[in-house]
């Protein structure tokens, strides 16, 4: 597909947007959950893939609907590997040393119960849009 | 409703673990476990104020909370419902109490212009990038701008090269685009190569989209219609993503011919360094390029000049580039307004050494060390004490307590005494032996200088002896004079940026640190004790028991004495590899 104008951008950046917003709004929005597990060099070293792909695999044995995808460095280097969980309806929150227990943890406490676990990472900057 | 305790390194050096089992025991009294949850998280970069308490979801802050404190937050915040005023964060200038962290000014002490998308969106998926307005500065200058609105808009903003010369990125673009010929290049460096430093990598990881817009907003400004990228080999995913991320953005036309229906043509190719550290420097970088060796060349001429196959080149570093799409979409005036006098914007930092929270963070320019290494960085692990920060790689120097409160620019840096670099900032502690950080930096000079002059060929390698003689105990004061000489010849006389910099680690710690250094060689005394050939170890015979473990354990048998009575260690046997130190269960064995 070829982009040939500003306008086409836009409808691209439309769609995506409008994407984020059906998975939101969805009939089983209570399940669908999107997980983005940082994976730079940073990350991949400390284990990232291996718990991307656990997390991929536990969310499909536990019958969740989620969509996990890669990213960049998140910055807290110290605590990788780093994933970000968003809840349908609720600001994301990010955890710091996932090993597969804590993002089993993860799952059965925090993605089907809604209660946070140990672990959390505040976000420590503001973005370009505040 | 869930009770969030700081768990970072700081907040539980003063407690913040009791103060977690203090909450969950009042709120097991009351029989309230299955409705508040107390949660320990990462830092908060607040660490000034710590421990820190967060309550969510109504957000509020509390700071400096002692565990004596868990009760009144959970009847007063938790039962009555309303805020804890005791424990509120107090505006300094006003001494108002902040309820939640949305108001709290110095919280917030970072700012993601270049890492917008780190973190954020998948890199290997253009739809995302264009969702958070990629390649909206690129189609707005094509429709609406002429290149030189656009370069007076670069001017504006005030950018300044972020590889660490600190050049005025909108300057280097004019210059460029006065040349006239009818080839010319865009270049990005992407051959990050300072020890420590990973700013370039992360940002071409997790948003390499955000490097290819500008590139091409870059070579519109300028006229050219080619952008080549020069990465070093060592990044693998970072070129595999870059790759990943040119195919998407020819198949979706934002480069190629005829971009966005435009009639503007422009397509990128990579190009791979070989590791060689100096082919960060620009015009080495280009001979490199070109197939020669990465040497060098004198300049004028300027690349913007004369550059890759003699052509005018436009060379600009990673996280310059990423910066302008915002700038574009935002406008100059948005951009200028962050940052210091001088120095506009933010800077990309590698944290790394003896911090707490070692990571990669992007804060405006202005900001304080003090505010960097204790507040972001969460304060120095293990709760030692800091001697110094070293940025500007090797090429830059070192900073101590005295320069905590400088706000960092360009300028203030090289006041100092150091100098920005390209990013990298390594904390050191007291445990760190000055004379072998400067040791550390010149061997890595020593080993990456191409050899063309003999300043830095041989001149270098002279210092790197002395440095050398002195960590072993054989240094006497007259090297400290020659060290400082031989520097100072080397900086005046070398070709180039590599060795007219390589001296900066010596100076700067002999300037700061000159008892240090004397403590070696008059006192024979490593004060960090990090010199292993100044250390000896000793077994105090009043505290031996005679248990004959280190005797055991010692790999080349310097240890000898009878069972049950004090042993003792060979001098001339000994490695110093500290291994009896280690095992003794007694604490028998000194160093001194």
């Amino acid at each position: 597909m070829k982009v040939k104008s500003l306008a086409d951008l836009r409808k691209i950046k439309d769609e995506v947007h409008e994407k984020i917003k059906l998975r939101e709004q969805s009939e089983n929005a209570e399940q669908i959950v999107q997980i983005k597990v940082a994976m730079a060099t940073c990350g991949i070293a400390s284990g990232a893939k291996e718990i991307m792909s656990y997390i991929i695999d536990e969310l499909d044995y536990s019958g969740i609907d989620g969509v996990v995808t890669q990213t960049g460095c998140m910055g807290y280097c110290y605590a990788e590997p780093t994933i970000e969980v968003k809840l349908p309806g609720k600001a994301p929150v990010v955890y710091g040393f996932v090993t597969k227990g804590k993002a089993k943890e993860i799952i059965e406490r925090y993605i089907i119960k809604g209660e946070l676990v140990d672990g959390v990472i505040p976000v420590t900057y503001r973005t370009i849009d505040e | 409703m869930h009770i969030l305790v700081c768990g970072g390194t700081g907040c539980r050096a003063s407690q913040a673990e009791l103060i977690s089992e203090n909450l969950k025991t009042e709120i097991e009294n009351r029989g309230l476990e299955n409705e508040i949850k107390v949660v320990s998280t990462g830092c908060f970069g607040f660490c000034e104020k710590g421990p820190v308490v967060k309550v969510v979801p109504d957000d509020t802050f509390y700071t400096e909370v002692r565990p004596s404190d868990a009760k009144d937050i959970i009847e007063e915040h938790v039962i009555k419902g309303r805020p804890l005023k005791r424990l509120l964060y107090k505006n300094p200038k006003n001494e108002n109490k902040v309820t939640s962290t949305a108001h709290i000014d110095f919280y917030k002490k970072q700012v993601r212009i270049a890492l917008r998308n780190c973190g954020f969106i998948d890199p290997e998926n253009v739809d995302e990038y264009i969702g958070r307005d990629g390649y909206a500065a690129l189609g707005k200058i094509l429709a609406e701008k002429s290149p030189e609105e656009v370069i007076a808009i670069i001017k504006d903003s005030e950018l300044r090269g972020r590889g660490g010369g600190g050049f005025p990125t909108g300057l280097k673009w004019e210059i460029t685009r006065n040349v006239e010929n009818k080839e010319k290049y865009v270049v990005c460096n992407a051959d990050e190569g300072d020890p420590g430093a990973f700013m370039d990598r992360s940002i071409l990881e997790g948003d390499p989209h955000s490097v290819i817009e500008a590139m091409a907003i870059c070579g519109f400004c300028i006229g050219a219609d080619k952008g080549l990228v020069y990465i070093r080999a060592e990044y693998p995913l970072a070129i595999e993503r870059l790759k990943i991320a040119i195919k998407q953005a020819r198949e979706y036309g934002l480069l190629g011919d005829n971009i966005l229906e435009s009639g503007f043509k422009f397509d990128i190719e990579l190009r791979y360094g070989a590791g060689a550290f100096f082919s960060g420097e620009e015009t080495a970088l280009i001979h490199s390029m070109e197939g020669f060796r990465g040497e060098p060349t004198f300049k004028p001429p300027f690349p913007s000049v004369s550059g890759y196959k003699g052509k005018p080149t436009n060379v600009n570093n990673v996280e310059t580039f990423a910066n302008i799409p915002v700038i574009i979409n935002k406008g100059a005036e948005w951009f200028n307004a962050i940052g210091s006098e001088k120095s506009k914007g933010t800077k990309v930092f590698a944290l790394a050494g003896k911090v707490n929270n070692v990571g990669l963070i992007e804060v405006p320019m202005g900001i304080t060390l003090r505010e960097i290494i204790f507040d972001i960085g969460g304060g120095i692990r293990g709760g030692k004490k800091f001697k110094a920060v070293q940025t500007g790689g090797p090429s830059g120097g070192c900073l101590t307590e005295k320069d905590l409160d400088i706000p960092i620019d360009y300028d203030n840096l090289i006041k100092a005494g150091s100098m920005m670099g390209s990013g990298g900032m390594i904390v050191l502690d007291e445990d760190d032996c000055m004379v072998s950080i400067a040791k550390f930096y010149l061997e890595f000079t020593l080993d990456e200088s191409c050899g063309k002059c003999t300043p830095c060929r041989i001149g270098n390698k002279r210092l790197f002896e002395i440095l050398e003689k002195i960590t072993e105990g054989k240094g006497t004061e007259e090297d400290l004079e020659r060290l400082r000489l031989l520097s100072n010849v080397i900086k005046d006389t070398s070709l180039c940026g590599l060795g007219q910099t390589s001296p900066n680690p010596i100076l700067s710690t002999l300037d700061n640190f000159y008892d240090e250094y004397k403590a070696h060689v008059v006192d024979g005394k490593c004060p960090a004790g990090q010199c292993k050939s100044l250390l000896k170890y000793e077994i105090d015979s009043e505290a031996c028991t005679g248990c004959t473990l280190c005797f055991r354990n010692c790999p080349v048998g310097a240890i000898s004495g009878e069972r049950k009575s004090p042993h003792y260690i060979d001098q001339s046997l000994c490695i110093k590899c500290g291994v009896c130190y280690d095992k003794c269960k007694f604490k028998a064995i000194n160093i001194v």
